[in-house]
């Protein structure tokens, strides 16, 4: 398309409802999650192998580090899981305001930071 | 027409993403169901390992692929263009696309080998 029409897409000099950091946020844990998924496939990969290599497994996990990282992958594809929750009851057509957008963002934050307490409580 | 696009439209694009989702959105809750009780070796391979569960780990691995193929198209479609960068636009769009291709071919054969791999 080459229409001179001007456009403002730098980010940095609008200010952003809480709908729209939602919304950003469920596309940058998406594209985190395309890396994470390697670590999925790997972890899967040790714990079935043998019983040696899920053992192993489980005592890189207890090091704290290896602790908080997991946390916080887990957490990221939480948060794309509950915003893709989101999205797909607003596809159905519920909330479609945007009062509604602003409530569902909400919740949105509010559970993850339930499932970052629960998936932290799990594992520690 | 642009032959990028996982399907022939956007709607069966849109479509997939969100059949997509509700696959790996039951397949996640399946698999914590699982391990969260339970996390001892012998429960997890025994559960993983059923064939139900091998079929269902073999739809949400192409269920991924699907959802992340159309995801990245999406967001490349929308930062990775000509007006964002220029003539070199098009060119490293398609050349992100093919490593994403690359990636998700990897995940596929890594995915099946692992999930019918193991007894
Ligand atoms: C390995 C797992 C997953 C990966 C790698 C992944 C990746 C992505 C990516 C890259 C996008 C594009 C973002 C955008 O266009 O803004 C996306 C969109 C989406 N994802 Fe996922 N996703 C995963 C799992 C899930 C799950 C479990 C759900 C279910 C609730 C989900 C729901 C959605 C929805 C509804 C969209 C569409 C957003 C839109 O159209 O703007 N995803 N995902």
């Amino acid at each position: 398309m080459k229409d001179g029409r001007p456009v403002n897409l730098d980010i940095s000099t609008m200010k952003l409802p809480i709908t729209a950091w939602a919304s950003i946020s469920h596309r940058v844990s998406g594209i985190l999650t395309i890396p994470i998924f390697a670590l999925f496939l790997w972890v899967l990969q040790l714990s079935l192998e043998s019983k040696e290599s899920f053992q192993i497994l489980q005592e890189n996990f207890s090091a704290p580090l290896a602790k908080v990282f997991i946390i916080l992958v887990l957490t990221v594809y939480s948060y794309h899981l509950l915003a893709g929750i989101k999205h797909l009851i607003m596809d159905l057509g519920y909330g479609e305001t945007f009062e509604g957008g602003v409530i569902g963002a909400k919740l949105l934050f509010a559970c993850t930071g339930i499932s970052f307490i629960l998936i932290s409580w799990w594992l520690w | 027409m642009n032959v990028t696009v996982f399907n022939r439209s956007g709607i069966s694009d849109w479509i997939l993403q969100r059949a997509s989702s509700v696959i790996m959105l039951a397949y996640s809750l399946t698999v914590a169901s699982a391990v969260i009780p339970d996390t001892s070796y012998e429960a997890w391979s025994v559960f993983m390992t059923q064939t139900w569960m091998r079929g269902f780990s073999t739809l949400a691995l192409l269920a991924m692929i699907a959802h992340s193929w159309i995801g990245v198209w999406a967001v490349l479609t929308d930062y990775v263009t000509v007006r964002m960068l220029g003539s070199l636009g098009e060119r490293l769009r398609l050349f992100l696309l093919v490593l994403m291709g690359i990636l998700l071919l990897v995940y596929l054969l890594w995915g099946v080998f692992i999930i019918w791999g193991f007894i």
